[in-house]
Protein backbone atom coordinates (compact mmCIF):
# COMPACT_ATOMS: atom_id res chain seq x y z
CA UNK A 1 0.00 0.00 0.00
CA UNK A 2 3.14 2.07 0.69
CA UNK A 3 4.70 1.92 -2.18
CA UNK A 4 1.33 2.75 -3.93
CA UNK A 5 0.74 6.20 -2.01
CA UNK A 6 4.16 7.05 -3.01
CA UNK A 7 4.42 6.85 -6.32
CA UNK A 8 5.15 9.64 -8.70
CA UNK A 9 1.36 10.05 -10.06
CA UNK A 10 -0.32 9.91 -7.14
CA UNK A 11 2.14 12.60 -5.39
CA UNK A 12 1.17 14.99 -8.87
CA UNK A 13 -2.43 14.18 -8.29
CA UNK A 14 -2.65 14.70 -4.63
CA UNK A 15 -0.97 18.18 -4.74
CA UNK A 16 -2.78 19.08 -7.94
CA UNK A 17 -5.85 18.51 -5.78
CA UNK A 18 -4.96 19.96 -2.66
CA UNK A 19 -3.99 23.14 -4.50
CA UNK A 20 -7.38 23.30 -6.75
CA UNK A 21 -9.44 22.95 -3.64
CA UNK A 22 -7.20 25.69 -1.73
CA UNK A 23 -7.39 27.92 -4.28
CA UNK A 24 -11.22 28.02 -4.83
CA UNK A 25 -11.73 27.98 -0.47
CA UNK A 26 -9.01 31.39 -0.82
CA UNK A 27 -10.29 32.74 -4.02
CA UNK A 28 -13.95 32.36 -3.14
CA UNK A 29 -13.04 34.24 0.30
CA UNK A 30 -11.25 37.27 -1.24
CA UNK A 31 -13.89 37.89 -3.51
CA UNK A 32 -17.03 37.27 -1.13
CA UNK A 33 -15.55 39.68 1.15
CA UNK A 34 -13.50 42.33 -1.51
CA UNK A 35 -16.73 44.90 -1.43
CA UNK A 36 -16.42 44.88 2.89
CA UNK A 37 -13.18 45.54 3.17
CA UNK A 38 -13.46 48.08 0.66
CA UNK A 39 -15.91 49.71 2.43
CA UNK A 40 -14.63 49.45 5.67
CA UNK A 41 -11.48 50.86 4.07
CA UNK A 42 -13.20 54.34 2.75
CA UNK A 43 -14.77 54.41 5.99
CA UNK A 44 -12.05 54.17 8.07
CA UNK A 45 -10.19 57.28 6.04
CA UNK A 46 -14.00 59.27 6.59
CA UNK A 47 -13.98 58.71 9.59
CA UNK A 48 -10.38 60.14 10.21
CA UNK A 49 -10.59 62.97 8.32
CA UNK A 50 -13.68 63.96 10.32
CA UNK A 51 -11.96 63.50 13.37
CA UNK A 52 -8.76 65.79 12.18
CA UNK A 53 -11.70 68.78 11.00
CA UNK A 54 -12.84 68.25 14.68
CA UNK A 55 -16.30 67.40 13.29
CA UNK A 56 -16.79 63.86 15.16
CA UNK A 57 -15.28 61.26 17.99
CA UNK A 58 -14.75 57.86 17.56
CA UNK A 59 -18.34 56.90 18.99
CA UNK A 60 -19.82 57.66 15.65
CA UNK A 61 -21.50 54.38 14.10
CA UNK A 62 -20.05 53.84 10.73
CA UNK A 63 -23.88 55.25 8.79
CA UNK A 64 -23.26 58.39 11.02
CA UNK A 65 -19.99 58.56 10.06
CA UNK A 66 -21.25 57.98 6.33
CA UNK A 67 -24.05 61.13 6.49
CA UNK A 68 -21.90 63.17 8.32
CA UNK A 69 -18.87 62.93 5.48
CA UNK A 70 -21.19 63.46 1.97
CA UNK A 71 -23.17 66.61 4.08
CA UNK A 72 -20.07 68.43 5.61
CA UNK A 73 -17.19 67.66 3.57
CA UNK A 74 -16.29 68.11 -0.31
CA UNK A 75 -13.48 66.14 -1.23
CA UNK A 76 -12.04 67.76 -4.79
CA UNK A 77 -8.78 66.77 -6.65
CA UNK A 78 -5.92 69.17 -6.80
CA UNK A 79 -2.88 69.07 -9.69
CA UNK A 80 0.53 69.53 -7.62
CA UNK A 81 2.08 70.57 -10.86
CA UNK A 82 -0.28 73.35 -11.30
CA UNK A 83 -1.47 74.01 -8.06
CA UNK A 84 -5.05 74.26 -9.02
CA UNK A 85 -7.77 72.08 -9.22
CA UNK A 86 -8.51 69.41 -11.24
CA UNK A 87 -11.12 67.20 -12.81
CA UNK A 88 -8.69 64.80 -13.92
CA UNK A 89 -9.98 61.68 -11.78
CA UNK A 90 -12.96 61.27 -9.56
CA UNK A 91 -11.48 62.46 -6.21
CA UNK A 92 -13.90 60.31 -4.56
CA UNK A 93 -12.89 56.86 -6.25
CA UNK A 94 -9.03 58.16 -6.63
CA UNK A 95 -6.06 57.00 -4.69
CA UNK A 96 -3.18 59.28 -4.51
CA UNK A 97 -0.85 57.19 -2.52
CA UNK A 98 -1.50 54.13 -5.50
CA UNK A 99 -1.07 56.43 -7.97
CA UNK A 100 2.37 57.73 -6.28
CA UNK A 101 3.41 54.11 -7.84
CA UNK A 102 2.52 54.84 -10.96
CA UNK A 103 5.35 56.75 -13.35
CA UNK A 104 2.51 58.11 -15.63
CA UNK A 105 0.82 59.78 -12.15
CA UNK A 106 3.58 60.30 -10.37
CA UNK A 107 7.71 61.99 -9.97
CA UNK A 108 10.50 60.86 -8.67
CA UNK A 109 12.03 63.00 -6.31
CA UNK A 110 15.86 64.16 -6.08
CA UNK A 111 17.53 63.71 -2.97
CA UNK A 112 17.26 67.16 -1.89
CA UNK A 113 13.70 67.72 -2.58
CA UNK A 114 12.69 64.38 -0.73
CA UNK A 115 12.84 66.00 2.83
CA UNK A 116 9.93 63.34 3.65
CA UNK A 117 11.87 60.71 2.22
CA UNK A 118 8.87 59.50 0.31
CA UNK A 119 10.43 58.86 -3.05
CA UNK A 120 7.85 59.90 -5.32
CA UNK A 121 5.33 61.99 -5.15
CA UNK A 122 1.82 62.01 -7.31
CA UNK A 123 0.98 64.64 -9.35
CA UNK A 124 -2.79 64.06 -8.56
CA UNK A 125 -3.98 64.67 -4.63
CA UNK A 126 -7.26 64.76 -2.63
CA UNK A 127 -7.90 67.67 -0.56
CA UNK A 128 -11.25 67.62 1.67
CA UNK A 129 -12.74 71.19 2.48
CA UNK A 130 -15.24 71.62 5.23
CA UNK A 131 -17.12 74.83 3.26
CA UNK A 132 -19.27 77.46 5.72
CA UNK A 133 -21.78 79.62 3.96
CA UNK A 134 -19.69 79.12 0.75
CA UNK A 135 -16.61 80.35 2.40
CA UNK A 136 -13.76 77.77 3.00
CA UNK A 137 -13.97 76.66 6.54
CA UNK A 138 -11.00 74.06 7.06
CA UNK A 139 -9.04 72.59 4.70
CA UNK A 140 -7.59 69.20 5.21
CA UNK A 141 -4.40 68.09 3.30
CA UNK A 142 -2.79 64.37 3.58
CA UNK A 143 0.50 64.42 4.61
CA UNK A 144 2.88 61.30 4.95
CA UNK A 145 6.25 60.78 5.33
CA UNK A 146 9.25 58.46 6.82
CA UNK A 147 9.69 58.58 10.87
CA UNK A 148 12.31 56.01 12.37
CA UNK A 149 10.47 52.69 11.35
CA UNK A 150 7.47 53.42 9.23
CA UNK A 151 5.91 55.61 7.11
CA UNK A 152 3.26 57.80 8.41
CA UNK A 153 0.48 58.84 6.95
CA UNK A 154 -1.89 61.18 8.27
CA UNK A 155 -4.00 64.50 7.59
CA UNK A 156 -3.62 68.01 8.72
CA UNK A 157 -6.38 70.04 8.94
CA UNK A 158 -5.96 74.26 8.10
CA UNK A 159 -8.77 77.02 8.98
CA UNK A 160 -9.76 79.26 6.49
CA UNK A 161 -7.13 81.44 6.88
CA UNK A 162 -4.39 79.17 5.40
CA UNK A 163 -2.21 79.36 8.15
CA UNK A 164 -3.90 78.40 11.53
CA UNK A 165 -3.49 74.46 12.23
CA UNK A 166 -6.95 73.13 13.32
CA UNK A 167 -6.36 69.68 13.48
CA UNK A 168 -3.15 67.31 13.24
CA UNK A 169 -2.95 63.51 13.59
CA UNK A 170 -1.99 60.11 11.56
CA UNK A 171 -4.54 57.05 10.38
CA UNK A 172 -1.24 54.93 10.59
CA UNK A 173 2.18 54.39 10.96
CA UNK A 174 4.38 51.79 12.90
CA UNK A 175 6.54 54.22 15.34
CA UNK A 176 7.37 52.78 18.71
CA UNK A 177 4.53 52.24 20.75
CA UNK A 178 5.24 54.64 24.11
CA UNK A 179 8.01 56.70 22.59
CA UNK A 180 7.27 57.40 18.84
CA UNK A 181 4.08 56.61 18.79
CA UNK A 182 2.76 59.04 21.21
CA UNK A 183 1.96 60.95 17.49
CA UNK A 184 -1.11 59.47 18.46
CA UNK A 185 -1.46 60.96 22.38
CA UNK A 186 -4.49 63.57 22.65
CA UNK A 187 -2.66 65.54 24.54
CA UNK A 188 0.30 65.91 21.99
CA UNK A 189 -2.33 66.35 18.85
CA UNK A 190 -3.56 69.43 21.01
CA UNK A 191 -0.62 70.97 21.02
CA UNK A 192 -0.79 71.68 17.35
CA UNK A 193 -3.76 73.63 17.76
CA UNK A 194 -4.00 76.99 16.60
CA UNK A 195 0.10 76.75 15.50
CA UNK A 196 0.73 78.90 12.39
CA UNK A 197 1.90 76.97 9.43
CA UNK A 198 4.06 80.13 7.84
CA UNK A 199 5.75 82.84 8.61
CA UNK A 200 5.11 86.27 8.24
CA UNK A 201 7.30 86.10 4.79
CA UNK A 202 4.59 83.07 3.87
CA UNK A 203 7.27 80.79 3.98
CA UNK A 204 6.91 77.44 6.18
CA UNK A 205 7.75 77.72 9.28
CA UNK A 206 6.06 75.19 11.53
CA UNK A 207 8.53 72.43 12.88
CA UNK A 208 8.44 70.67 15.81
CA UNK A 209 11.79 71.44 18.27
CA UNK A 210 13.55 69.09 21.00
CA UNK A 211 12.10 70.07 24.11
CA UNK A 212 9.27 71.94 25.12
CA UNK A 213 8.40 75.37 23.44
CA UNK A 214 9.61 78.27 25.03
CA UNK A 215 6.20 80.66 24.97
CA UNK A 216 7.81 84.05 25.24
CA UNK A 217 10.05 83.13 21.38
CA UNK A 218 8.45 85.39 18.37
CA UNK A 219 8.85 81.91 16.90
CA UNK A 220 6.59 80.39 19.13
CA UNK A 221 3.84 80.24 17.48
CA UNK A 222 5.47 78.31 14.76
CA UNK A 223 6.86 75.42 16.88
CA UNK A 224 5.74 72.10 18.84
CA UNK A 225 6.83 70.81 21.54
CA UNK A 226 9.05 67.57 20.72
CA UNK A 227 8.15 63.96 21.76
CA UNK A 228 10.61 62.98 24.44
CA UNK A 229 12.48 59.80 23.72
CA UNK A 230 11.53 60.23 19.95
CA UNK A 231 13.90 62.56 18.31
CA UNK A 232 13.65 60.78 14.84
CA UNK A 233 10.04 60.79 14.77
CA UNK A 234 9.95 64.14 15.81
CA UNK A 235 12.39 65.11 13.16
CA UNK A 236 10.16 62.96 10.84
CA UNK A 237 7.46 64.62 11.28
CA UNK A 238 8.71 67.83 11.15
CA UNK A 239 10.27 66.93 7.50
CA UNK A 240 6.82 65.74 5.88
CA UNK A 241 4.86 68.77 7.23
CA UNK A 242 7.74 71.36 5.69
CA UNK A 243 7.45 68.64 2.84
CA UNK A 244 3.52 68.84 2.36
CA UNK A 245 3.50 72.59 2.64
CA UNK A 246 6.50 73.13 0.47
CA UNK A 247 6.54 73.89 -3.26
CA UNK A 248 6.82 70.11 -4.14
CA UNK A 249 3.60 69.60 -1.85
CA UNK A 250 0.73 72.12 -1.97
CA UNK A 251 2.59 75.08 -1.61
CA UNK A 252 1.22 76.23 -4.98
CA UNK A 253 -1.77 75.02 -4.25
CA UNK A 254 -1.78 77.13 -0.99
CA UNK A 255 -0.84 80.15 -2.65
CA UNK A 256 -2.96 80.22 -5.64
CA UNK A 257 -5.63 79.51 -2.73
CA UNK A 258 -5.12 82.34 -0.96
CA UNK A 259 -5.10 84.58 -4.19
CA UNK A 260 -8.10 83.02 -4.99
CA UNK A 261 -7.15 81.23 -8.05
CA UNK A 262 -7.06 77.80 -7.45
CA UNK B 1 0.16 3.90 22.46
CA UNK B 2 -3.08 4.56 24.10
CA UNK B 3 -5.33 6.81 22.06
CA UNK B 4 -5.02 10.06 24.12
CA UNK B 5 -9.01 11.43 24.76
CA UNK B 6 -10.55 15.27 23.91
CA UNK B 7 -9.96 16.06 27.44
CA UNK B 8 -6.35 15.49 27.76
CA UNK B 9 -5.57 16.79 24.25
CA UNK B 10 -7.40 19.93 25.24
CA UNK B 11 -6.53 20.62 28.70
CA UNK B 12 -2.88 19.55 28.80
CA UNK B 13 -1.33 22.01 26.33
CA UNK B 14 -2.13 25.13 28.52
CA UNK B 15 0.04 23.95 31.62
CA UNK B 16 1.48 20.28 31.21
CA UNK B 17 2.61 21.08 27.59
CA UNK B 18 2.66 24.58 26.67
CA UNK B 19 3.52 25.54 23.18
CA UNK B 20 5.67 28.12 24.53
CA UNK B 21 6.20 27.32 27.98
CA UNK B 22 7.81 24.13 27.45
CA UNK B 23 8.47 23.82 23.40
CA UNK B 24 9.26 26.72 23.36
CA UNK B 25 7.40 27.80 19.82
CA UNK B 26 5.88 30.58 18.49
CA UNK B 27 8.14 33.34 20.46
CA UNK B 28 8.41 35.79 17.64
CA UNK B 29 4.65 36.55 17.63
CA UNK B 30 4.26 36.13 21.11
CA UNK B 31 6.59 39.64 21.26
CA UNK B 32 5.10 41.42 18.60
CA UNK B 33 1.43 41.49 19.53
CA UNK B 34 1.26 41.99 23.33
CA UNK B 35 1.70 45.05 23.41
CA UNK B 36 -1.72 45.40 24.29
CA UNK B 37 -4.72 42.73 25.17
CA UNK B 38 -6.75 43.74 22.85
CA UNK B 39 -4.12 42.68 19.75
CA UNK B 40 -2.93 39.33 21.88
CA UNK B 41 -6.60 38.39 22.27
CA UNK B 42 -7.52 38.68 18.40
CA UNK B 43 -4.29 37.04 17.72
CA UNK B 44 -5.08 34.34 20.05
CA UNK B 45 -8.47 33.36 18.45
CA UNK B 46 -6.78 34.03 15.27
CA UNK B 47 -4.10 31.21 15.73
CA UNK B 48 -6.65 28.66 17.45
CA UNK B 49 -8.71 28.81 14.97
CA UNK B 50 -5.78 28.16 11.79
CA UNK B 51 -4.40 25.42 14.29
CA UNK B 52 -7.56 23.37 15.13
CA UNK B 53 -8.58 23.82 11.37
CA UNK B 54 -5.57 22.95 9.95
CA UNK B 55 -4.55 19.92 12.10
CA UNK B 56 -8.74 19.06 11.07
CA UNK B 57 -8.22 19.43 7.16
CA UNK B 58 -4.40 17.21 7.01
CA UNK B 59 -6.02 14.58 9.62
CA UNK B 60 -8.66 14.16 7.31
CA UNK B 61 -6.55 13.27 4.02
CA UNK B 62 -3.42 11.83 6.08
CA UNK B 63 -3.47 8.91 4.37
CA UNK B 64 -3.40 10.06 1.05
CA UNK B 65 -0.31 12.48 1.97
CA UNK B 66 2.34 11.13 0.11
CA UNK B 67 4.87 11.80 2.34
CA UNK B 68 7.34 12.94 0.05
CA UNK B 69 5.31 15.81 -0.25
CA UNK B 70 3.58 16.19 3.44
CA UNK B 71 5.31 19.42 4.48
CA UNK B 72 4.26 21.01 1.18
CA UNK B 73 0.68 19.91 1.66
CA UNK B 74 0.29 20.89 5.41
CA UNK B 75 1.67 24.60 4.26
CA UNK B 76 -0.99 25.07 1.23
CA UNK B 77 -3.67 24.16 4.13
CA UNK B 78 -2.46 26.18 6.75
CA UNK B 79 -1.28 29.37 4.43
CA UNK B 80 -5.31 28.79 2.85
CA UNK B 81 -6.71 29.50 6.38
CA UNK B 82 -4.22 31.84 7.48
CA UNK B 83 -5.62 33.95 4.14
CA UNK B 84 -9.13 33.47 5.01
CA UNK B 85 -8.89 34.35 8.32
CA UNK B 86 -7.00 37.69 7.42
CA UNK B 87 -8.96 38.24 4.70
CA UNK B 88 -12.19 38.07 7.19
CA UNK B 89 -10.35 40.04 10.06
CA UNK B 90 -10.34 42.93 6.90
CA UNK B 91 -13.58 43.01 6.12
CA UNK B 92 -15.06 42.62 9.80
CA UNK B 93 -12.42 44.36 12.11
CA UNK B 94 -10.59 46.72 9.87
CA UNK B 95 -8.84 48.84 12.60
CA UNK B 96 -7.61 45.70 14.76
CA UNK B 97 -6.58 44.20 11.21
CA UNK B 98 -3.94 47.36 10.75
CA UNK B 99 -2.76 47.18 14.45
CA UNK B 100 -1.87 43.23 13.79
CA UNK B 101 -0.92 43.96 10.10
CA UNK B 102 2.09 41.41 8.62
CA UNK B 103 1.40 38.99 12.13
CA UNK B 104 -1.73 37.21 11.14
CA UNK B 105 0.06 36.62 7.77
CA UNK B 106 3.06 35.12 9.65
CA UNK B 107 0.58 32.50 11.54
CA UNK B 108 1.61 30.37 8.51
CA UNK B 109 5.40 30.37 9.93
CA UNK B 110 4.33 29.70 13.46
CA UNK B 111 5.88 26.62 14.67
CA UNK B 112 3.07 25.75 16.67
CA UNK B 113 0.68 25.12 13.87
CA UNK B 114 3.10 23.37 11.89
CA UNK B 115 4.34 21.36 14.57
CA UNK B 116 0.93 19.85 15.81
CA UNK B 117 0.40 19.22 12.21
CA UNK B 118 3.26 17.40 11.50
CA UNK B 119 3.42 16.03 15.32
CA UNK B 120 0.16 15.01 15.90
CA UNK B 121 -2.37 15.44 12.96
CA UNK B 122 -0.35 13.09 10.59
CA UNK B 123 -1.07 10.39 13.56
CA UNK B 124 -4.57 11.05 14.62
CA UNK B 125 -8.21 11.08 13.90
CA UNK B 126 -9.77 14.49 12.40
CA UNK B 127 -12.08 15.13 15.73
CA UNK B 128 -9.33 14.71 18.62
CA UNK B 129 -7.05 16.61 16.13
CA UNK B 130 -9.17 19.45 16.15
CA UNK B 131 -9.39 19.70 19.89
CA UNK B 132 -5.35 18.53 19.66
CA UNK B 133 -5.56 22.20 17.83
CA UNK B 134 -7.89 23.95 20.07
CA UNK B 135 -6.00 22.88 23.42
CA UNK B 136 -2.50 24.01 21.93
CA UNK B 137 -4.16 27.23 20.79
CA UNK B 138 -5.44 27.19 24.00
CA UNK B 139 -1.84 26.87 25.70
CA UNK B 140 -0.60 29.90 23.14
CA UNK B 141 -3.36 32.18 24.15
CA UNK B 142 -3.03 31.70 27.90
CA UNK B 143 0.63 32.91 27.25
CA UNK B 144 -0.07 35.91 25.29
CA UNK B 145 -3.28 36.97 27.47
CA UNK B 146 -0.50 36.98 30.47
CA UNK B 147 2.16 38.95 28.21
CA UNK B 148 -0.66 40.85 27.35
CA UNK B 149 -2.19 41.84 30.97
CA UNK B 150 1.20 42.84 32.31
CA UNK B 151 2.65 44.60 29.57
CA UNK B 152 -0.89 46.51 28.73
CA UNK B 153 -1.31 47.68 32.59
CA UNK B 154 2.53 48.01 33.54
CA UNK B 155 3.58 49.76 30.12
CA UNK B 156 0.60 51.88 29.50
CA UNK B 157 -1.38 52.01 32.73
CA UNK B 158 -5.07 50.36 30.78
CA UNK B 159 -6.33 47.11 29.55
CA UNK B 160 -8.25 46.29 26.50
CA UNK B 161 -7.87 50.70 26.06
CA UNK B 162 -9.67 51.74 29.68
CA UNK B 163 -7.27 53.18 31.80
CA UNK B 164 -6.64 51.53 35.04
CA UNK B 165 -3.32 52.85 36.51
CA UNK B 166 -3.74 56.91 35.57
CA UNK B 167 -0.34 57.61 33.76
CA UNK B 168 1.69 60.89 34.74
CA UNK B 169 1.59 62.02 30.98
CA UNK B 170 -2.41 62.37 31.47
CA UNK B 171 -2.28 63.97 34.52
CA UNK B 172 -2.28 60.43 36.89
CA UNK B 173 0.44 59.22 39.49
CA UNK B 174 1.63 56.35 37.40
CA UNK B 175 4.98 56.60 35.69
CA UNK B 176 4.79 53.28 32.93
CA UNK B 177 7.47 51.35 32.39
CA UNK B 178 8.10 52.39 28.51
CA UNK B 179 10.50 48.86 28.32
CA UNK B 180 7.37 47.11 28.46
CA UNK B 181 5.95 48.08 25.27
CA UNK B 182 8.80 47.29 23.80
CA UNK B 183 9.08 43.12 22.51
CA UNK B 184 12.37 42.70 24.59
CA UNK B 185 10.23 43.17 27.79
CA UNK B 186 8.17 40.14 26.36
CA UNK B 187 11.72 38.05 26.01
CA UNK B 188 11.74 38.67 29.91
CA UNK B 189 8.75 38.09 31.00
CA UNK B 190 8.14 34.69 28.78
CA UNK B 191 11.49 33.42 30.33
CA UNK B 192 10.47 34.63 34.02
CA UNK B 193 6.76 32.57 33.38
CA UNK B 194 8.67 29.52 32.15
CA UNK B 195 10.95 29.55 34.98
CA UNK B 196 7.79 30.02 37.92
CA UNK B 197 6.24 27.09 35.52
CA UNK B 198 9.38 24.63 35.87
CA UNK B 199 9.49 25.47 39.66
CA UNK B 200 5.59 24.54 39.71
CA UNK B 201 5.64 21.43 37.85
CA UNK B 202 9.20 19.90 38.48
CA UNK B 203 8.99 17.10 35.64
CA UNK B 204 9.22 19.94 32.71
CA UNK B 205 12.78 20.55 33.97
CA UNK B 206 15.13 19.52 31.19
CA UNK B 207 18.33 17.33 32.15
CA UNK B 208 21.12 19.12 31.48
CA UNK B 209 22.66 18.95 27.63
CA UNK B 210 25.97 19.16 29.69
CA UNK B 211 27.61 19.76 32.55
CA UNK B 212 29.82 22.70 33.49
CA UNK B 213 33.74 21.27 34.22
CA UNK B 214 35.08 22.01 37.76
CA UNK B 215 36.86 25.03 37.79
CA UNK B 216 40.58 24.99 36.97
CA UNK B 217 43.28 27.12 37.12
CA UNK B 218 46.21 27.66 35.29
CA UNK B 219 49.16 27.09 37.53
CA UNK B 220 51.32 30.49 36.71
CA UNK B 221 54.29 30.59 35.25
CA UNK B 222 57.30 32.14 37.59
Amino acid sequence: MSSQRESTTRTLTVALLVCLVCSVFVAGAAVALRPTQIENRLLDKQRSILAIAGLADASLSSTQVKQMFNERIKARLVDLETGKFSDAQDPITFDPLASSKDPALSKALKGSEDIASIKRRERYSTVYMVEHDGQLDTLILPVRGYGLWSTLHGFIAVKGDLNTVAGFGFYQHGETPGLGGEVDNPKWRDLWLGKNLFDSNNEVAIRVIKGNVDQSSSTAANQVDGLAGATLTSNGVTHLVQFWLGENGFGSFIEHLRAGEA
Amino acid sequence: MSQPTIKQVLLDPIFNNNPIGLQILGICSALAVTSNLKTALVMSIALTLVTAFSSMFISMIRSQIPSSIRMIVQMVIIASLVIVVDQVLKAYAYSLSKQLSVFVGLIITNCIVMGRAEAFAMANPPMLSFFDGIGNGLGYSAMLVVLGIIRELFGAGKLLGYTILPVVNDGGWYLPNGMLLLPPSAFFLIGLIIWGLRMWKKEQLEAPDFSIAAHSQEKEAY
